[in-house]
Protein backbone atom coordinates (compact mmCIF):
# COMPACT_ATOMS: atom_id res chain seq x y z
CA UNK A 1 0.00 0.00 0.00
CA UNK A 2 1.81 3.10 -1.23
CA UNK A 3 0.74 6.51 0.10
CA UNK A 4 -0.24 8.81 -2.69
CA UNK A 5 2.33 11.54 -1.92
CA UNK A 6 5.25 9.27 -2.63
CA UNK A 7 4.54 9.24 -6.34
CA UNK A 8 5.43 12.90 -7.03
CA UNK A 9 8.62 12.58 -4.97
CA UNK A 10 9.72 9.55 -6.95
CA UNK A 11 8.93 11.40 -10.15
CA UNK A 12 10.91 14.44 -9.01
CA UNK A 13 13.87 12.24 -8.08
CA UNK A 14 13.74 10.54 -11.44
CA UNK A 15 13.65 13.93 -13.10
CA UNK A 16 16.57 15.15 -11.03
CA UNK A 17 18.59 12.11 -11.98
CA UNK A 18 17.79 12.48 -15.63
CA UNK A 19 18.76 16.17 -15.56
CA UNK A 20 22.18 15.40 -14.10
CA UNK A 21 22.62 12.47 -16.49
CA UNK A 22 22.13 14.86 -19.40
CA UNK A 23 25.40 16.65 -18.78
CA UNK A 24 27.85 13.88 -19.50
CA UNK A 25 31.62 13.81 -19.48
CA UNK A 26 33.38 12.81 -22.65
CA UNK A 27 36.99 11.73 -22.39
CA UNK A 28 39.43 12.33 -25.22
CA UNK A 29 42.97 11.07 -24.93
CA UNK A 30 46.18 12.27 -26.52
CA UNK A 31 48.74 9.51 -26.58
CA UNK A 32 51.74 8.99 -28.81
CA UNK A 33 50.68 12.01 -30.84
CA UNK A 34 47.26 10.54 -31.62
CA UNK A 35 43.92 11.90 -30.55
CA UNK A 36 41.35 9.25 -29.72
CA UNK A 37 38.62 8.86 -30.49
CA UNK A 38 39.35 10.58 -33.80
CA UNK A 39 35.67 11.46 -33.96
CA UNK A 40 33.72 12.04 -30.74
CA UNK A 41 30.12 13.06 -30.10
CA UNK A 42 28.83 15.21 -27.27
CA UNK A 43 26.01 17.57 -26.36
CA UNK A 44 26.02 21.23 -25.51
CA UNK A 45 26.58 21.41 -21.74
CA UNK A 46 28.73 18.28 -21.67
CA UNK A 47 32.23 18.40 -20.27
CA UNK A 48 35.13 17.26 -22.43
CA UNK A 49 38.16 15.98 -20.58
CA UNK A 50 41.33 16.18 -22.64
CA UNK A 51 43.81 13.70 -21.18
CA UNK A 52 47.40 14.17 -22.37
CA UNK A 53 49.31 10.94 -21.72
CA UNK A 54 52.43 12.13 -23.56
CA UNK A 55 55.64 13.72 -22.30
CA UNK A 56 54.95 16.55 -24.74
CA UNK A 57 52.58 19.48 -24.50
CA UNK A 58 49.68 19.49 -26.96
CA UNK A 59 46.86 21.83 -27.80
CA UNK A 60 43.27 21.24 -28.82
CA UNK A 61 42.64 24.10 -31.21
CA UNK A 62 39.34 24.46 -33.05
CA UNK A 63 39.67 25.46 -36.69
CA UNK A 64 36.61 27.69 -36.33
CA UNK A 65 38.14 29.45 -33.32
CA UNK A 66 35.64 28.10 -30.77
CA UNK A 67 38.34 26.83 -28.41
CA UNK A 68 42.11 26.71 -27.99
CA UNK A 69 43.26 24.69 -24.99
CA UNK A 70 46.85 23.91 -24.01
CA UNK A 71 47.35 20.57 -22.28
CA UNK A 72 50.74 20.24 -20.55
CA UNK A 73 52.52 16.86 -20.49
CA UNK A 74 50.73 14.21 -18.38
CA UNK A 75 47.93 16.65 -17.51
CA UNK A 76 44.18 16.76 -18.01
CA UNK A 77 42.24 19.85 -19.01
CA UNK A 78 38.44 20.11 -19.05
CA UNK A 79 36.08 22.35 -20.95
CA UNK A 80 32.29 22.69 -21.04
CA UNK A 81 30.80 22.74 -24.52
CA UNK A 82 28.78 25.87 -25.18
CA UNK A 83 27.93 25.74 -28.88
CA UNK A 84 26.61 23.06 -31.22
CA UNK A 85 28.35 22.16 -34.43
CA UNK A 86 30.83 19.84 -36.07
CA UNK A 87 34.16 21.18 -34.90
CA UNK A 88 37.44 20.11 -36.46
CA UNK A 89 40.35 20.61 -34.12
CA UNK A 90 44.09 19.99 -34.15
CA UNK A 91 47.28 20.49 -32.16
CA UNK A 92 49.07 23.76 -32.97
CA UNK A 93 52.42 22.25 -31.97
CA UNK A 94 51.91 19.08 -34.04
CA UNK A 95 49.36 19.84 -36.76
CA UNK A 96 49.45 16.16 -37.78
CA UNK A 97 47.27 15.54 -34.67
CA UNK A 98 43.70 16.06 -35.87
CA UNK A 99 40.22 15.05 -34.72
CA UNK A 100 36.55 15.98 -34.93
CA UNK A 101 34.03 16.80 -32.23
CA UNK A 102 30.34 16.51 -33.10
CA UNK A 103 28.43 18.74 -30.71
CA UNK A 104 24.66 18.35 -30.85
CA UNK A 105 22.25 20.87 -29.23
CA UNK B 1 65.87 27.72 -52.69
CA UNK B 2 67.92 25.37 -54.85
CA UNK B 3 70.80 25.50 -52.40
CA UNK B 4 68.52 24.75 -49.44
CA UNK B 5 66.84 21.90 -51.26
CA UNK B 6 70.09 20.34 -52.35
CA UNK B 7 71.40 20.64 -48.80
CA UNK B 8 68.34 18.77 -47.56
CA UNK B 9 68.75 16.10 -50.19
CA UNK B 10 72.43 15.77 -49.32
CA UNK B 11 71.47 15.27 -45.66
CA UNK B 12 68.94 12.60 -46.61
CA UNK B 13 71.25 10.65 -48.87
CA UNK B 14 73.97 11.07 -46.29
CA UNK B 15 72.01 9.36 -43.53
CA UNK B 16 70.36 6.73 -45.67
CA UNK B 17 73.25 6.26 -48.03
CA UNK B 18 76.37 4.18 -48.16
CA UNK B 19 77.68 5.38 -44.79
CA UNK B 20 76.51 2.10 -43.24
CA UNK B 21 77.15 -1.00 -45.30
CA UNK B 22 75.03 -3.13 -42.98
CA UNK B 23 72.86 -0.37 -41.51
CA UNK B 24 73.72 1.56 -38.35
CA UNK B 25 73.87 -0.26 -35.01
CA UNK B 26 71.64 0.69 -32.07
CA UNK B 27 74.41 2.68 -30.29
CA UNK B 28 75.00 4.60 -33.54
CA UNK B 29 71.28 5.15 -34.12
CA UNK B 30 70.90 6.49 -30.59
CA UNK B 31 73.79 8.89 -31.20
CA UNK B 32 72.37 10.10 -34.54
CA UNK B 33 68.88 10.64 -33.11
CA UNK B 34 70.23 12.51 -30.09
CA UNK B 35 72.49 14.64 -32.29
CA UNK B 36 69.57 15.46 -34.61
CA UNK B 37 67.70 16.77 -31.56
CA UNK B 38 70.55 18.86 -30.15
CA UNK B 39 71.09 20.43 -33.59
CA UNK B 40 67.49 21.61 -33.71
CA UNK B 41 67.70 22.92 -30.13
CA UNK B 42 70.82 24.94 -31.02
CA UNK B 43 69.09 26.34 -34.11
CA UNK B 44 66.05 27.30 -32.02
CA UNK B 45 68.20 29.00 -29.38
CA UNK B 46 69.90 31.04 -32.08
CA UNK B 47 66.46 32.01 -33.42
CA UNK B 48 65.28 33.01 -29.94
CA UNK B 49 68.27 35.33 -29.60
CA UNK B 50 67.72 36.91 -33.02
CA UNK B 51 64.05 37.04 -33.93
CA UNK B 52 61.43 39.56 -32.94
CA UNK B 53 58.66 37.80 -34.85
CA UNK B 54 56.02 36.37 -32.49
CA UNK B 55 55.24 33.29 -34.61
CA UNK B 56 58.89 32.46 -35.14
CA UNK B 57 59.61 32.88 -31.44
CA UNK B 58 56.71 30.60 -30.50
CA UNK B 59 57.87 28.00 -33.02
CA UNK B 60 61.45 28.08 -31.71
CA UNK B 61 60.19 27.68 -28.13
CA UNK B 62 58.17 24.64 -29.23
CA UNK B 63 61.31 23.14 -30.81
CA UNK B 64 63.38 23.59 -27.64
CA UNK B 65 60.65 22.14 -25.43
CA UNK B 66 59.83 19.12 -27.62
CA UNK B 67 63.38 18.18 -28.59
CA UNK B 68 64.56 18.47 -25.00
CA UNK B 69 61.70 16.16 -23.98
CA UNK B 70 62.53 13.63 -26.72
CA UNK B 71 66.24 13.72 -25.89
CA UNK B 72 65.51 13.22 -22.21
CA UNK B 73 63.48 10.13 -23.12
CA UNK B 74 66.38 8.96 -25.29
CA UNK B 75 68.90 9.43 -22.47
CA UNK B 76 66.65 7.59 -20.01
CA UNK B 77 66.31 4.75 -22.49
CA UNK B 78 70.01 4.33 -23.27
CA UNK B 79 70.71 4.35 -19.52
CA UNK B 80 68.06 1.69 -18.98
CA UNK B 81 69.35 -0.44 -21.86
CA UNK B 82 72.96 0.16 -20.80
CA UNK B 83 73.78 1.30 -24.32
CA UNK B 84 76.53 3.86 -24.86
CA UNK B 85 75.70 6.09 -27.84
CA UNK B 86 78.48 5.76 -30.36
CA UNK B 87 79.74 8.68 -32.41
CA UNK B 88 79.89 7.96 -36.13
CA UNK B 89 80.41 9.61 -39.49
CA UNK B 90 76.73 10.46 -39.94
CA UNK B 91 76.57 12.25 -36.57
CA UNK B 92 79.80 14.06 -37.40
CA UNK B 93 78.56 15.23 -40.79
CA UNK B 94 75.20 16.31 -39.36
CA UNK B 95 77.03 18.33 -36.73
CA UNK B 96 79.39 19.85 -39.29
CA UNK B 97 76.54 20.88 -41.61
CA UNK B 98 74.61 22.30 -38.68
CA UNK B 99 77.55 24.43 -37.55
CA UNK B 100 77.90 25.80 -41.07
CA UNK B 101 74.17 26.60 -41.09
CA UNK B 102 74.36 28.40 -37.73
CA UNK B 103 77.27 30.44 -39.04
CA UNK B 104 75.38 31.29 -42.24
CA UNK B 105 72.21 32.29 -40.37
CA UNK B 106 74.17 34.36 -37.84
CA UNK B 107 74.88 36.86 -40.63
CA UNK B 108 71.20 37.45 -41.38
CA UNK B 109 68.84 39.85 -39.65
CA UNK B 110 65.13 40.54 -39.21
CA UNK B 111 62.69 39.12 -41.74
CA UNK B 112 65.54 37.70 -43.76
CA UNK B 113 66.74 35.67 -40.81
CA UNK B 114 63.19 34.54 -39.96
CA UNK B 115 62.57 33.25 -43.48
CA UNK B 116 65.92 31.48 -43.71
CA UNK B 117 65.53 29.88 -40.27
CA UNK B 118 62.01 28.58 -40.95
CA UNK B 119 62.93 27.40 -44.47
CA UNK B 120 65.84 25.47 -42.99
CA UNK B 121 63.55 24.01 -40.30
CA UNK B 122 61.22 22.68 -43.03
CA UNK B 123 64.13 21.18 -44.97
CA UNK B 124 65.88 19.82 -41.87
CA UNK B 125 62.77 18.14 -40.44
CA UNK B 126 62.00 16.67 -43.86
CA UNK B 127 65.52 15.22 -44.08
CA UNK B 128 65.37 13.77 -40.57
CA UNK B 129 61.88 12.32 -41.18
CA UNK B 130 63.19 10.63 -44.28
CA UNK B 131 66.23 9.25 -42.46
CA UNK B 132 64.06 7.95 -39.63
CA UNK B 133 61.64 6.27 -42.02
CA UNK B 134 64.09 4.74 -44.45
CA UNK B 135 67.12 3.96 -42.30
CA UNK B 136 67.02 4.54 -38.56
CA UNK B 137 63.68 2.90 -37.69
CA UNK B 138 64.14 -0.15 -39.98
CA UNK B 139 67.71 -0.64 -38.69
CA UNK B 140 66.89 -0.38 -34.97
CA UNK B 141 66.94 -3.82 -33.38
CA UNK B 142 65.80 -2.99 -29.84
CA UNK B 143 62.00 -2.71 -29.67
CA UNK B 144 61.99 0.18 -27.18
CA UNK B 145 64.48 2.15 -29.24
CA UNK B 146 62.38 1.51 -32.35
CA UNK B 147 59.24 2.69 -30.57
CA UNK B 148 60.97 5.86 -29.32
CA UNK B 149 62.15 6.59 -32.87
CA UNK B 150 58.60 6.10 -34.12
CA UNK B 151 57.34 8.65 -31.58
CA UNK B 152 60.20 10.92 -32.63
CA UNK B 153 59.13 10.58 -36.25
CA UNK B 154 55.58 11.72 -35.43
CA UNK B 155 56.95 14.69 -33.47
CA UNK B 156 59.29 15.63 -36.32
CA UNK B 157 56.48 15.29 -38.88
CA UNK B 158 54.35 17.56 -36.70
CA UNK B 159 57.18 20.11 -36.56
CA UNK B 160 57.61 19.92 -40.32
CA UNK B 161 53.93 20.78 -40.85
CA UNK B 162 54.12 23.50 -38.20
CA UNK B 163 57.21 24.98 -39.90
CA UNK B 164 55.49 24.89 -43.30
CA UNK B 165 52.56 26.77 -41.81
CA UNK B 166 54.82 29.43 -40.27
CA UNK B 167 56.72 29.69 -43.58
CA UNK B 168 53.48 30.40 -45.45
CA UNK B 169 52.62 33.14 -42.95
CA UNK B 170 55.99 34.82 -43.40
CA UNK B 171 55.39 35.37 -47.11
CU1 LIG C 1 50.73 18.03 -30.12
Amino acid sequence: MTPRWIVPIVAALALGISVSAQAATVEISMENLEISPAEASAKVGDTVRLVNKDDFAHTATARNGDFDMMIPPKKTVSMVLKKAGKVEYYCRFHPNMKAVLNIVP
Amino acid sequence: MFVRLSAAIAAVSLISGAAFAAGPTDPQIAHIAYTAGTIDIAAAKQALSKTSNKEVKAFAQDMVRDHEAVNKKALDLVKKLKVTPEDNDTSKTLQKNASAKLEELSKLKGAEFDKAYIANEVAYHKAVDNALETTLIPSASNAELKSLLETGLKIFQGHEQHAEQVASELK
